[in-house]
């Protein structure tokens, strides 16, 4: 009995408002730079540390009608400059092409997470070759991003999956034969490092360095930046660590790493997060915990108002100390190194 | 109740309980060797951090290092190679008090 009522007690002890409060920060949002937009939950892989639980047995999928109202709202917003697609395998997303297309189109910047293997893989579900991926890109100007957890296959599979590092590398190698990852060059390819376990990500500068090295030397395989990532824990990787029961480690050691300067550069100040069915989020995070902007009445692709939501109250929950932990983590890799 | 508990490393600043002045000169020391980019990388103190760890058989040590390796960017490749220097080490220091042997036998006409 005692037991069941304890579910009753709200948990406070990862409480990121209070150490806000404590830490006298206030993070207003500050612009709204990129649109960030999920088009699909499909995927060719099923890696452990997934935040989306993507996966190739995932049907959600945005809309045609969707992506026109995501096109008019960055045609009608200068102030987005960006727009960044991701997924699940975002090219597994009938429509992703004319995305891409039609975005640039009104002279926007894409930036797409690009998983590389599905280039290999091809769509799990109907078969469609993917192998044309490195050109459209090119063709395109789109920013690729893509997750390589490391320079050596036993991290990377052990994360992503068997024979993905392999697969990764050849994946590379078609985009750099496109003209991807030429110093100061014009098609820029950044890869992704997260940590394969409970832990947090080496320095971003040393890591870069490594990973240019070796990548180098054993595949002649060249890239632009690299940026570090924090495993948040929700969902998959939560579950994983409540199996190995790490999880109040793991959330531990993000709080003592809490590092206010990382907390003052959190990405959900410039950016909103779209699921595939249009809905608004602060972040990627909120999206796949369901935590939508405007907490009761809530808004999507269909009622947006540019003016609204940069007057917005961010929400925050526990997770939010994956972002600020260390260096911090965003989408676009350490905040403070 | 075992004589060592994981969760007690994160009691180590307790020892300060009394003679603080004494245990914040060791963290302030210790930080600095063990936890700075200087002449050596962060890495490479993590690894020897770990080898030592391994050598002195302390569990807290093991655990910590373990960690910082991996948050320093080492793989488990160099982790593993540095346990073997430590071992080879505590296989060499074994071995070469072999000489004290041999001078022993001579001593005695062996």
């Amino acid at each position: 009995m005692a037991e069941t009522a304890l579910h009753l007690v709200p948990n406070n002890k990862y409480d990121f408002n209070k150490k806000l409060r404590e830490s006298d920060i206030d993070l207003p949002p500050l612009s709204i730079d990129t649109l960030q937009v999920n088009v699909t939950l499909n995927c060719n892989q099923a890696c452990l540390h997934c935040h989306v639980d993507a996966s190739p047995k995932r049907t959600e999928q945005m809309s045609r009608e969707t992506i026109d109202k995501c096109l008019e709202i960055l045609s009608d917003n200068p102030q987005i400059k960006t727009l960044d697609i991701t997924g699940g395998a975002p090219e597994l997303n009938p429509h992703f092409n004319y995305f891409v297309i039609e975005t640039r189109k009104l002279g926007k910047h894409v930036t797409v997470r690009h998983n590389l293997t599905v280039t290999i893989d091809g769509d799990p579900v109907t078969g469609e070759s993917k192998i044309y991926l490195p050109k459209f890109y090119a063709e395109n100007e789109v920013e690729v991003i893509s997750s390589l957890p490391y320079y050596q296959e036993y991290f990377t599979d052990k994360q992503r999956g068997k024979r993905v590092f392999q697969k990764s590398i050849d994946s590379l190698r078609m985009l750099n034969k496109v003209g991807y990852g030429i110093e100061h060059g014009k098609l820029i390819l950044d890869l992704v490092y997260n940590p394969v376990g409970a832990f947090l990500p080496a320095s971003q500068v040393s890591l870069e360095k490594d990973f240019k090295k070796e990548l180098w030397k054993n595949f002649q395989i060249r890239f632009n930046n690299l940026y570090t990532i924090t495993n948040m824990p929700i969902h998959r990787f939560k579950e994983q660590l409540e199996r190995q029961g790490t999880y109040e480690d793991y959330m531990d050691k993000l709080i003592n790493a809490f590092n206010p300067a990382a907390a003052e550069g959190v990405m959900c100040r410039s950016l909103l997060s779209v699921s595939y069915d249009g809905k608004i989020y602060d972040c990627d995070f909120n999206q796949m915990l369901e935590t939508q902007v405007f907490n009761g009445k809530p808004m999507t692709v269909f009622n947006f108002d540019f003016q609204k939501l940069i007057e917005r109250e961010i929400t925050f929950d526990t997770h939010c100390f994956g972002c600020t932990a260390g260096a911090g983590s965003s989408c676009g890799g350490a905040i403070s190194e | 109740m075992n004589y060592y508990e994981s969760k007690d490393l994160n009691r180590f600043a307790e020892v300060g309980k009394f003679k603080p002045e004494l245990m914040n000169k060791f963290f302030d020391y210790y930080g600095e060797a063990t936890n700075t980019d200087g002449a050596l990388s962060k890495r490479e103190k993590a690894l020897i951090a770990l080898a030592i760890s391994h050598f002195k058989q302390c569990p807290y040590c093991i655990d910590a290092y373990t960690t910082a390796s991996l948050e320093a960017g080492a793989n488990p490749d160099q982790m593993t190679e540095a346990i073997h220097v430590a071992a080879s080490m505590a296989a060499g220091m074994t071995l070469v008090h072999g000489v004290q042997m041999l001078n022993n036998l001579e001593k005695r006409g062996a």
